[in-house]
């Protein structure tokens, strides 16, 4: 292995990491907050990739606006979710068991309402960036440095509003302990309504991206599920943990790839179970007690 | 309209999907562990058993209980190292394991030769020309022992203990019950009763391809027992015949089945988060006693015919 395709495949990592970041934040942001594993953001992020399908193939707009209702879509349908799904649960104070079945059965909904209303077949994005610059003897395509850039804007915006706004510090106190915070008086409404928000977004945008890169279907899991094992590894609940997660498990991913392209589901899930074992707080998670 | 050939095909597919949700209503209704890899455990049973009689020769129903067996095993291991995790983690181990099995398969390329007969196990491509030994009364027999070994269980003190388990771990714990031991008899069971009925799966539709055991098929298993609701047996039973007959019969809704079934589950949790049957049983043995006087009335005690159909009826 020279070093130039050692680079080029770190670079590939990086993209898919990016990708896995923007999505795996929604998990993790929701997780911090609600305690439990949001498997709907699935749903969120396929449905943005189809929301970029037809804003690119039936409305005919370039790239940015179609970005932009990727984001605005999958937003929408996140606060939706949490609104008819999450919020009678949440007024009952029901065990956070109910949350993911619920979370469950909105992703099968999502995902077959997509199959029986549009179709089941997979889609192509039209091409938007077709050439690549050189660079230093790697040959690096527009789209796969826009993924990055993107993703990197994306994930710095959504630091900056958990670590130096009001509504982040906010977020901060009710990861730690929503009732103590509600009795300060944070309205944990907002909270919640604000990072189902933001999880909708980058959830859009990470649809966008991976519509780009890959194909839009229905059955997306496949990929959602890959960045919920990239929050579990870097500390489900962390945000810092999911993004130096998925960049990781962006890289070895394409690595083992390279190596063996069949190999890599199994890696990743073998990845799971390792961490799972060894160490279920991930990376960088807060450490959950029993409460009883 | 129907014919038998047809009918006979959704019952057997009701059979078997009901000996898995059983296994699970041991584990997510009785013990409170939600599994989301429980496909995994019916992809082990049904490749092992279509090994047991294609490239070994051996009978039916020892394949299904070697294949039981295996699965089990791979149950008690699993549980050995996720048993003791928190929170959501048990069921992200889950969501793990039956999709690393489901990959395992979908890579492993192997052939050997067993008395001059080569056995091809061939990744994606799956195994073909399965015989097909699984017939409805096969299925019919093998899921009534089952039922009734499940209710046989958990009117035990382990099935207790794990109903006791479900409601407060800790608790459970203060009051002297091994808890561990509980959560693995359950997972044990439940891992068994998937095992078994993978093999049926396999020796019913005749050929076996790792994609038949997806994540969703996992989800599915466990709507059917929330459904039914959780903690009932009975519950289970009319869970997995209304999910499993009831779109068969109604192939016009198609693709809707699984909007349906989403839907459902959310409304379940908002409006009747226990299921239909609320952790109750349908009492079973007064609709018994009930038809054998009306019968004893009417026919003099002439005995009721066939001792399973009435049941099943009853239970419907």
């Amino acid at each position: 292995m020279n070093l130039q395709y050692f680079l080029q495949q770190l670079v590939n990592g990086i993209c898919l990491g990016g990708m896995y970041a923007l999505m795996s934040v929604g998990y993790s942001l929701v997780y911090s907050i609600m305690n439990f594993s949001n498997f709907a953001h699935g749903g969120v992020i396929m449905v943005g990739a189809y929301v970029g399908y037809f804003a690119l193939t039936a409305l005919h707009v370039p790239f940015l606006p179609a970005f932009l209702l990727c984001g605005l879509g999958s937003g929408l349908l996140a606060i939706l979710i949490e609104r008819l799904v999450y919020s009678p649960l949440r007024k009952r104070h029901a065990p956070s068991l109910y949350f993911i079945i619920s979370a469950m059965g909105a992703s099968i909904f999502l995902e077959n309402f997509v199959i029986a209303t549009i179709d089941g077949t997979p889609r192509n994005y039209p091409t938007l960036f077709a050439n690549s610059i050189s660079l230093g003897g790697l040959s690096l395509g527009v789209d796969s440095v826009l993924m990055i850039i993107v993703s990197a804007i994306s994930l710095l915006v959504l630091m900056f509003i958990i670590q130096k706004t009001k509504i982040g510090l906010a977020i901060r106190a009710c990861s730690y302990n929503e009732k103590a915070g509600t009795l300060m008086g944070i309205n944990s409404s907002l909270v919640i309504f604000v990072v189902f928000l933001m999880g909708g977004i980058l959830a859009g945008f990470a649809g966008m991206l991976y519509g780009m890169r890959f194909i839009v279907k229905p059955t997306i899991g496949q990929v959602t599920n890959k960045s919920f094992v990239a929050a579990v590894f870097g500390g489900l609940g962390s945000l810092p943990g999911a993004i130096v997660g998925s960049l990781l498990l962006g890289v070895m991913e394409i690595f083992v790839a390279s190596f063996n392209s069949n190999l890599r589901d199994l890696f990743v899930y073998a990845l799971l179970i390792l961490v799972l074992v060894i160490k279920p707080s991930g990376l960088m998670g807060k450490v959950v007690e029993d409460k009883a | 309209m129907f014919s038998w050939y047809y009918i006979e095909g959704i019952l057997i597919q009701s059979c078997y999907t009901l000996l898995i949700v059983l296994g699970l209503s041991i584990l997510t209704g009785y013990t409170g562990m939600f599994s989301f890899g429980h496909a995994g455990f019916v992809c082990i049973g049904a490749y092992v058993s279509v090994i047991c009689t294609m490239s070994f020769g051996l009978p039916y129903v020892c394949s299904l209980l070697i294949a039981g067996l295996v699965s089990m095993l791979l149950g008690a291991a699993l549980g050995k190292i996720t048993l003791n995790l928190k929170g959501d983690y048990f069921c992200i181990a889950t969501l793990g394991v039956g999709e690393a099995i489901r990959l395992i398969f979908n890579n492993l390329q192997l052939s050997w030769t067993v008395r001059g007969k080569t056995f091809l196990l061939d990744g994606a491509k799956g195994i073909a020309s399965i015989p097909l030994y699984t017939t409805f009364r096969k299925s019919l027999v093998i899921v009534v022992i089952f039922l009734t070994a499940t209710a046989l269980l958990m009117n035990s003190k382990h099935g207790r203990n794990m109903l006791a388990v479900r409601e407060d771990e800790l608790a459970a714990q203060m009051s002297g019950i091994n808890t561990f031991r509980s959560k693995m008899l359950a997972m044990c069971m439940s891992a068994l009763y998937a095992g078994i009925a993978g093999g049926m799966l396999a020796h019913y539709f005749g050929y076996l391809q790792p994609k038949m055991f997806l994540m969703t098929k996992s989800t599915e298993y466990t709507i059917m027992v929330i459904f039914g609701g959780m903690g009932s047996i009975t519950g289970s039973v009319l869970g997995t015949v209304l999910l499993c007959a009831l779109p068969e019969l109604l192939r016009a809704v198609g693709d809707w089945r699984l909007v349906f079934y989403g839907l459902a589950v959310i409304v379940i949790m908002i409006v009747r988060p226990k299921g239909l049957m609320g952790g109750k049983e349908l009492p079973v043995g007064k609709l018994f006693r009930a038809l054998g006087r009306l019968l004893s009335g009417k026919k003099n005690g002439s005995p009721p015919d066939g001792g399973a159909a009435p049941g099943e009826e009853a239970q419907a």
